[in-house]
């Protein structure tokens, strides 16, 4: 069972996030994260003291900083000591986990927080090392490399080709214009193939940030919210492992997730996809069936901003933030993880009536 | 506000790691230019071999030989090949199907450039010179116009099977301390030592790391302390370490310096290592062109009563 049962219903209240950059050289991870707690605690007028559980999603190869995530606690105000948690996943899968904790009824508030420097080190680098240890790590295939064997594969099977590539990256950053926190906005040129058939217009801007959400249970939910973003379904699921045994053309894990989070039983308005690569963006579309009706990543989504780790989180809070505003009335967040979309979330939010 | 700080850091690793029977078998194969796939319960045969069915999850072990040679799947042309990567020109990485499996196997394809590149084209296993019964053994893929090569049929059982094997793993940082630390290891160099007060709690905080844990706020006023301190509490060290040039037995201790509200930790010199005591006042001996005290010496003050450092044990 992965949609919240009857009585128990939870949402996102409160979403904040970085200004991403190329480095914050001048801060530690703590310093750069903490702004961004302080920003979301104040929108809903909640302390540290008043959080109930707090879940993080963050990894320590990204800035080669052994227990990062020790230290990014210091930024939360642990004393007295707290109910803690943390993934080394995309925070997207941390608020996974607040979100079964807020079910059970332990807990009716819920900080989840996310952050990644990928500045102090050499991330296409980096990544290569959660790939399988015997097979695969071994030849160092960088995270470029491995999404452009999936554009191929799509190009190959008459799915996209590379002017349809350079329109998708375009059109997420142009939607990036009107949003302060993205790296890169407005007309980014699609430059020469990094990995072929990728250009590095296809490709995510390297950098640092941070994000945020609330979450709360029922009524603690209106009180905290004008209008609370619930979530109406949330799973995630994993592709078999080995690249060569998927078919990268499509994502049915994303499709598997999608239909167990209720996102085909009625249709969304608003998608902010969590792909990193433009033809990741083709799959994306496919498996979830979004029509042109539906407004795709009108933060600019992964191409406009890919802090690693915290992208996917960021997909829900800006998901979340069009629902507070009142301008989605349903929306799907997705995120994903690992090469070539090798484990996806989704996740279903909806305003009350108005 | 000084220069942000930046150092080069090396994370380097080798990764021990054993090898279940399918494992064993494929890079075993490897090692004699045998390439082996794993047959599922559905039949189909997964080239590299794994040890569980992706499907059913049950364990498999039927190894079944395939071809050198294959087909290739899908590629990606790359010009700048990167450290570790298995050719040092450029290449193309592809996804293989061999002949004979069900499924791919990504290796890089040694080819002239990308025109000559193509999903659907043939190519051959080209072996390592030197094989240990790695991945690696596998120099690369090269592109093949002959004949289909057919295996052998050999059953996977070999003599001095591989069991385990050695990954090196090595990242490359250039590290920055943030915005706290920074300034603490600028003073540092001027022999000063300032940490940072909580504008909440009025903690003072050495080494700083630009938080009150407690209180989950920036710090931010700089505080000089010391350089005199307290020994709050200390251990006997009793063990040489490594590339460390210091006689045994040496104290060890945590140091409360004055107008801290952590103690930060040293070694305790200048005093046999069986003197050393609870409320022991000491000041830290630098040495020529050091960026950090060596260790921390007897003053020679009365000690410190235990009611001014109990609550920073």
């Amino acid at each position: 069972m992965t949609s919240a049962p009857r009585g128990r219903e939870i949402a996102v209240v409160a979403f904040a996030q970085t200004d991403h950059r190329r480095a914050r050289d001048e801060l530690s991870e703590v310093e750069m994260l903490m702004p961004v707690l302080h920003e979301v605690l104040d929108r809903t007028g909640l302390k540290t003291a008043d959080i109930d559980f707090t879940c993080s999603g963050s990894s320590d190869y990204l800035a080669g900083r052994a227990f990062s995530f020790t230290l990014a606690l210091d930024g939360v105000g642990a004393w007295p000591p707290i109910s803690e948690s943390h993934v080394e996943m995309d925070g997207a899968w941390a608020l996974y986990e607040a979100w079964t904790k807020l079910l059970t009824g332990d807990a009716d508030t819920a900080l989840v927080y996310a952050y990644g420097k990928s500045s102090p080190g050499s991330v296409r680098d980096v990544l290569t090392r959660q790939l399988d240890p015997y097979y695969v790590a071994p030849l160092w295939p960088d995270s470029v490399a491995l999404a452009a064997l999936q554009a191929q594969a799509l190009i190959d099977a008459g799915d996209t080709d590379e002017p349809a590539l350079a329109a998708v990256a375009a059109r997420n950053r142009e939607a990036a214009a009107a949003n302060p926190h993205a790296q890169l906005r407005g007309v980014v040129p699609q430059g020469d193939h990094l990995v072929r058939p990728l250009r590095t217009g296809d490709c995510p801007p390297i950098g640092d940030g941070a994000a945020a959400v609330i979450l709360a249970a029922g009524d603690r939910a209106r009180e905290l919210c004008a209008r609370p973003a619930w979530i109406r379904g949330i799973d995630h699921r994993t592709e078999a492992h080995g690249l060569g045994v998927r078919d990268l053309t499509d994502s049915p894990s994303t499709r598997l997730a999608a239909e167990r989070a209720g996102a085909f039983d009625r249709p969304v308005d608003t998608a902010e996809l969590h792909a990193p690569f433009t033809a990741q963006e083709i799959v994306l579309r496919k498996a979830l069936r979004l029509g042109d009706d539906v407004t795709v990543n009108p933060s600019g989504g992964a191409l406009a901003a890919n802090p690693i780790m915290a992208a996917g989180l960021i997909r829900v809070g800006e998901a979340a933030a069009r629902v507070h505003r009142g301008v989605s009335d349903r929306a799907l967040a997705h995120a994903t993880s690992g090469p070539c979309l090798q484990q996806n979330l989704v996740a279903v939010l909806e305003g009350e009536p108005r | 506000m000084p220069e942000v700080l930046k150092a080069p850091l090396v994370v380097e690793f080798p990764f021990t790691r054993s090898l279940g029977p399918v494992q064993s078998a494929f890079l075993t194969g490897l090692r004699e230019r045998v390439v082996l796939g794993v047959r599922t319960g559905d039949g189909r045969v997964l080239v590299p071999p794994v040890e569980y069915d992706p499907v059913t999850a049950e364990e498999i072990r039927d190894l079944v030989e395939v071809a050198p040679t294959g087909t290739v799947t899908t590629w990606a042309w790359n010009h700048a090949p990167r450290r570790g990567q298995p050719l040092t020109t450029p290449f193309a990485w592809a996804l293989v199907r061999l002949d004979g499996a069900d499924t791919a196997l990504l290796h890089a394809l040694d080819a002239p450039g990308p025109d000559a590149v193509r999903t659907g084209m043939r190519v051959r296993v080209r072996w390592a010179a030197e094989r240990t019964g790695a991945i690696t053994d596998i120099a690369c893929f090269e592109p093949y116009d002959g004949a289909r090569r057919e295996p052998s049929g050999h059953t996977g059982v070999f003599e001095d099977p591989v069991t385990g094997i050695v990954a090196a793993a090595r990242l490359d940082y250039t590290y920055s301390p943030g915005r706290a630390q920074t300034a603490y290891i600028d003073a540092l160099s001027g022999r000063r030592t300032v940490g940072e007060r909580c504008p909440a709690c009025r903690k003072v905080y050495v080494p700083p790391r630009g938080a009150c844990p407690t209180c989950g706020v920036a710090t931010s006023d700089q505080v000089e302390v010391g350089p005199r301190g307290t020994v709050t509490t200390f251990c006997i060290v009793n063990i040489k370490a490594k590339n460390l040039d210091i006689e045994v037995p040496y104290v060890y201790a945590h140091i409360a310096l004055d107008g801290a509200d952590l103690p930060l930790h040293g070694r305790i010199g200048g005093i046999p290592y069986d003197e050393v005591r609870m409320g022991l006042r000491v000041e830290p001996v630098w040495t020529e062109g050091a960026r950090y005290p060596d260790h921390y010496r007897p003053t020679g003050e009365p000690d410190a009563d235990y009611d001014t450092y109990k609550e920073l044990l």
